[in-house]
């Protein structure tokens, strides 16, 4: 009874002409589902962290050990120190990245809430506002984001040289040029995000008596703290993981350069320092790791649930 | 608390050629509750949004009170609205949602945080105001709406189709509550529906749109009794008017063999773009039944009887196939409705003889679909 059901069913569904695609895709679906498929799985998430663990590894072994065999060899002669760290963080001038490291800082934090100030309320003016022209304005800035960075790396600085702007304020041009870079595309994002926002919602706070920039601060900035805080991570990363700005608008000057540009120093003419070279890897890494840890607690879903039916 | 004025208020929407509120003239009273009432897309919503000031006015004129507010900011204008989707803020709790607008004029915290509880109280909210919009359901969401708008003791409430995203059963509980709330609060109230029961049933006034052009304003009953034109005639009453267009010969209008008598001033006031022809309108429930040889009777074919209890429903046809095809009604063309005795209804596919009631009879002129004098 139950094998001709079965084979009813089969026919059925030959009939039907679905037979073949759909047993193709279970097939397919249960061999990802498997334990097989976990094990590959697993096997590619490590593979894919070891070059990482190796870093980490070699940070904490002794100079001599690094520059004498591999990391892998740590687990037949075990030997771990913090004095990379130590020198990394507060060694002699020479080798000591904790300026650089305070130059990323200074340069990320304003390269990252520049832009995002001035593309909220861009983005609010392309969303809510209303005036002529208003479309085609925004997808010329959109289309800002199709030049690529390095064509504007040369003529922006001849024009910081030639406005002397490093020399109002020392990180003056860096600031600029990350946010230059970053504006399109934040445009872009938060005004698709503002789209969604129900136009209701705007109006019932305009007939409250709210002008737009108390619909600006009071509605929709709380409204867009998930857009907000992304972008801001988003941004944040990009700029701290950024060489080719950095090395371009500081100048060679070694005061303003950031930690990219030192570390990438290390291996270049000092490719004898391998040990700061990982140990300064490993810092650098942890305050994109608290930034972005601080800010996921503003990733809520469905901020606007409960404002508008339907 | 004031009246309100449209002195021909029209609105063209950019890009189109008729305007989506034509020359609207419209008074309503202090304190009066008017309904404004039409199909989709008859301009009802934006003569509301007009007054809301979230729409311009491209000529003509709009008056809250004395006061000429054609050109002035929503925020300026005293009003306070309710939206269909009641467009409650997401990020604030229901005490903050309907203190926004006061927070917002400055008024002092302890003066809100009363007011809101006044509020509250009115709308039995008092449990929820530290609840986000997101932790209520449908018909508390909507309450909070209304109460957004009472706290702030306006000049004017506008509603736009506030029950329209309610259930069944809590629409109809909501209606009464509105109605009554309004009538205590006195505030003047225009409020738009799609609802024509809606309508009937809160309005002190209603008016009636269609394609941007006002139909025409009245009482409930008014509208009900001698509605100004065809439109409103099928438009207000629940199920619509039954309403055909036959000859006129003799001074009778003939439904196939069945003849009518028209009175003097009805035959007097046809004129000759009205070709020799009539439109004639009875309601579903101004039908009676009765027996074939009753003069001014004629025969219905039952296609279908909708039993709701308090009242039976003949959906049918005229027997006379030629004359079928002149009527209109709720249900749709050649169909017509017939209101029956619910303990005795008829079955499928009888035929049952009715009878207009005495004196409610409509008259309207085909040429011009207006109402014939009688």
């Amino acid at each position: 009874m139950t094998a001709s059901s079965i084979t009813e069913a089969d026919e059925a569904d030959r009939a039907m002409g679905g037979g073949a695609d759909r047993s193709a895709a279970a097939t397919l679906k249960g061999a990802l589902t498997n334990r097989i498929g976990s094990a590959v799985a697993i096997v590619i998430a490590v593979l894919w962290t070891v070059p990482t663990f190796g870093l980490f590894l070699s940070s904490l072994r002794p100079e001599s050990d690094i520059k004498g065999s591999g990391w892998w060899t740590f687990f037949s002669d075990p030997a771990l120190t913090l004095d990379n760290y130590r020198q990394v963080l507060g060694g002699s001038s020479s080798t000591n990245l904790s300026q650089y490291f305070t130059n990323s800082l200074v340069i990320a934090v304003p390269s990252t809430l520049l832009p995002l100030s001035l593309a909220v309320m861009a983005a609010y003016a392309f969303s809510v506002l209303e005036w002529r022209g208003r479309n085609l304005v925004f997808v010329g800035v959109f289309t800002l984001q199709i030049v690529p960075l390095q064509m504007a790396l040369i003529p922006l600085l001849r024009f910081f040289n030639d406005t002397d702007a490093g020399s109002v304020l020392l990180f003056l041009p860096l600031w600029l040029a990350h946010s230059i870079f970053a504006l399109p595309l934040a445009i872009f994002l938060l005004h698709n995000f503002m789209s969604e926002v129900p136009r209701d919602l705007i109006e019932a706070a305009r007939i409250d008596g709210a002008g737009h920039v108390t619909v600006f601060l009071r509605i929709m900035l709380p409204l867009m703290l998930p857009a907000i805080a992304s972008f801001a991570i988003f941004q944040f990363l990009w700029v701290w993981n950024d060489l080719l700005v950095g090395l371009t608008f500081s100048g060679g000057n070694r005061i303003i350069q950031p930690l990219t540009a030192a570390l990438a120093a290390m291996t270049g003419d000092r490719g004898q320092d391998w040990h700061l070279l990982t140990a300064g890897a490993f810092v650098s890494i942890v305050i994109p790791l608290v930034v972005f840890f601080s800010l996921q607690r503003y990733f809520v879903r469905g901020l606007l649930a409960g404002s508008v039916k339907g | 608390m004031a009246s309100v004025t449209f002195d021909h208020a029209t609105r063209v929407y950019p890009g189109s050629e008729t305007p989506a509120v034509d020359a609207l003239n419209l008074e309503v009273a202090d304190g009066e509750f008017l309904v404004l009432v039409g199909p989709s897309g008859c301009g009802k919503s934006t003569s509301l949004r007009m007054l809301a000031g979230l729409e311009d006015v491209n000529s003509g004129r709009i008056l809250i009170g004395d006061r000429d507010v054609t050109d002035v900011q929503p925020k300026d204008r005293d009003i306070a609205m309710v939206f269909q989707n009641y467009a409650l803020y997401p990020h604030m709790s229901v005490a903050d949602n309907m203190g926004f607008a006061l927070k917002i004029a400055g008024t002092p915290k302890a003066e809100i945080r009363q007011r809101v509880e006044e509020a509250a109280k009115i709308l039995d909210l008092s449990q929820y105001l530290d609840r986000k919009p997101k932790a209520l359901s449908g018909g508390q969401r909507q309450r909070v709406a209304m109460g957004r708008a009472i706290v702030r003791s306006p000049q004017v409430f506008l509603m736009d189709e506030p029950l329209s995203n309610l259930d069944a059963k809590l629409r109809v509980q909501t209606r009464t509550q509105i109605a009554s709330l309004q009538r205590r609060l006195g505030v003047t109230t225009v409020y738009v529906t799609h609802d024509q029961t809606e309508a009937l049933t809160m309005g002190d006034r209603i008016a009636v749109l269609k394609d941007g052009l006002l139909q025409q304003v009245g009482t409930p009953r008014e509208m009900y009794d001698t509605p100004k034109n065809i439109f409103v005639a099928g438009f207000i009453g629940s199920p619509a008017m039954n309403l055909g267009q036959f000859k006129v010969a003799d001074g009778k209008a003939n439904l196939a063999e069945t003849h009518i008598p028209l009175t003097r001033e009805v035959l007097d006031s046809l004129t000759a773009e009205d070709n020799n022809e009539i439109t004639l309108g009875f309601r579903p429930e101004s039908l009676d039944t009765t027996t074939e040889g009753d003069v001014g009777a004629f025969p219905v074919t039952v296609d279908l009887v909708e039993e709701l209890g308090s009242d039976a429903f003949v959906y049918g046809q005229l027997a006379n196939k030629e004359a079928a095809q002149a009527i209109t009604s709720g249900a749709g063309e050649s169909q017509m409705i017939v209101r029956v005795d619910p303990r005795r209804p008829p079955l499928k596919g009888d035929t049952v003889w009715v009878k207009i009631r005495e004196g409610e009879q409509h008259h309207f002129s085909p040429a011009t679909g207006l109402r014939l004098p009688s």
